[in-house]
């Protein structure tokens, strides 16, 4: 069989800036089996520079996508969890994760679903960015959760990320990726998307 | 890698396969729409709904190759099983309808589905449980979206009233068997891998009701007959299907991209 070429939908990979080695601090973003200053700090530095294919505004980091990351006999062990049954972007971002670390080694990639990913582990920091790109950050998902089908549409109060009016509505469900949802602003007129919450 | 495959007669195996299955042939047919849908948004929502089922799919079918007696990956399963290795309800291979017709299957599945999922995270195999928990918040979004247009065309006009009740009238004489008890459905209670599909009736029930109510539509009469998709009896919609969902395989054997 033969290799197709790189998808264009993969473009985007080729433009991601390498990251260079910085200088580890112990204060730099630690993750949660860090064992202190060295490889595992550096390497999350790195991840915390790699962006979103969908939403390359926010880095996996903070989107809660990078659940661990654990050093082996001769390199990385990095565990992903996936956001949509289906997402489109998963092997995506498993090829750029790859990349991102090939400098630390063999880079050994573990797909983990439990527990299921939810838009609450998104940093404050990424929901900042995503805000300043124009995507109303999620709301937190207790409340979305186990509410009975709604047959009238409820009232959304949802902000819009460029005026912050509230004065929002929603034009589709489903947006551009199934983690998102399409609204526009009455006051500011202007259309935007929403991160759902799940 | 283009010869059919067979998943084999394990009970853990048929009860995967028959959710599977359900997710995919679903996906298939709803992801005829895109591009015919009758506004852009809904190419979309049906787009990223058919992508979550297919992503569903794609999960449980890589799980029931890992417990056959011959391990089979999930594309030997989607594309090189014959027709009466599928195990899907007969309701899920229908052609795609008008568009009533695909927003009151999204409902039926739907509602059916979601409290399959939900019990489904209880599964005494842990992947299982795994991949229910996600799907579980993804079926929400769908049985929302379906829910919406079901009240928003029975509850419309005349022309629009007659097309959804002329749909579930269609499809009420599939419903049964998404309800139906046999062996391997026993067997998948007891072993704990998953609920018996008669127990998921009551809230399938008690959605469907209060979403026909809210639409001002007429709950169409049970009929006796139960299809045997789930037993690998299917209608003659299913050949046609298998025959654009696998030709890419059995054209170009073990081609990827």
């Amino acid at each position: 069989m033969n290799a197709a070429p790189t998808p264009s939908h993969l473009d985007w990979l080729s433009s991601l800036t390498p990251v260079g080695p910085r200088a580890a601090s112990c204060e730099a973003t630690a993750g949660p089996t860090d064992l202190g200053c060295g490889r595992l700090s550096a390497a999350w530095e790195v991840l915390s520079q790699v962006l979103d294919p969908e939403v390359p505004a926010v880095s996996l980091v903070e989107l809660g996508i990078v659940r661990d990351l654990v050093e082996t006999a001769d390199g990385l062990e990095v565990v992903l969890t996936p956001t949509y049954s289906g997402c489109p972007a998963t092997e995506a971002i498993e090829q750029s994760v790859r990349d991102a670390l090939a400098r630390f080694g063999t880079v050994t990639v573990t797909m983990r679903r439990a527990p299921a990913w939810t838009t609450d582990w998104i940093t404050d920091a990424g929901r900042e960015k995503l805000r300043q790109y124009g995507i109303a950050p999620p709301g937190p998902v207790d409340a979305a959760q186990g509410v009975p089908v709604r047959i009238v549409r409820r009232r959304e109060t949802l902000a819009c990320p460029r005026c912050g009016s509230t004065r929002t509505e929603q034009l589709s469900a489903f947006g551009s990726t199934a983690c998102k949802s399409l609204y526009r602003c009455l006051a500011c007129r202007e259309p935007f998307e929403h991160f759902k919450p799940i | 890698m283009s010869t059919s495959v067979q998943p084999g007669q394990r009970a853990e195996v048929q009860y995967l396969l028959r959710v599977g299955d359900a997710c995919l042939v679903l996906s298939h047919r709803i992801s005829e729409w895109i591009g015919h849908s009758p506004v852009l948004e809904e190419d979309l929502a049906l787009g990223n709904i058919a992508l979550d089922l297919l992503g569903q799919a794609r999960a449980l079918l890589t799980r029931a190759g890992q417990l056959g007696e011959a391990p089979l990956d999930e594309d030997q399963l989607a594309y090189l099983r014959e027709e009466r290795h599928y195990l899907n309800p007969v309701m899920m291979e229908l052609p795609r309808g008008d568009f009533a017709f695909t927003q009151a299957r999204n409902l039926i599945a739907a509602c059916w589905l979601l409290p399959l999922w939900t019990r489904l995270q209880a599964s005494s195999d842990a992947e299982v449980a795994a991949i229910a928990a996600k799907a579980v918040k993804e079926v929400r979004y769908h049985q929302q979206h379906a829910a919406e247009w079901v009240v928003r065309l029975g509850d419309g006009s005349a022309e629009s009233t007659r097309r959804m009740q002329d749909a579930l009238q269609q499809l009420w004489p599939y419903v049964n068997e998404l309800f139906a008890a046999d062996a391997i459905d026993a067997a998948a209670e007891a072993s704990g891998l998953g609920p018996a599909w008669s127990s998921l009736k009551p809230d399938w029930d008690a959605a469907m009701d209060e979403v026909l109510a809210e639409a001002r539509l007429a709950r169409p009469k049970d009929t006796p007959h139960v299809y045997a998709g789930v037993r690998g009896i299917h209608s003659e919609h299913m050949g046609h299907l298998l025959s654009t969902m696998q030709h890419l395989q059995r054209a170009y054997p073990g081609g990827v991209w």
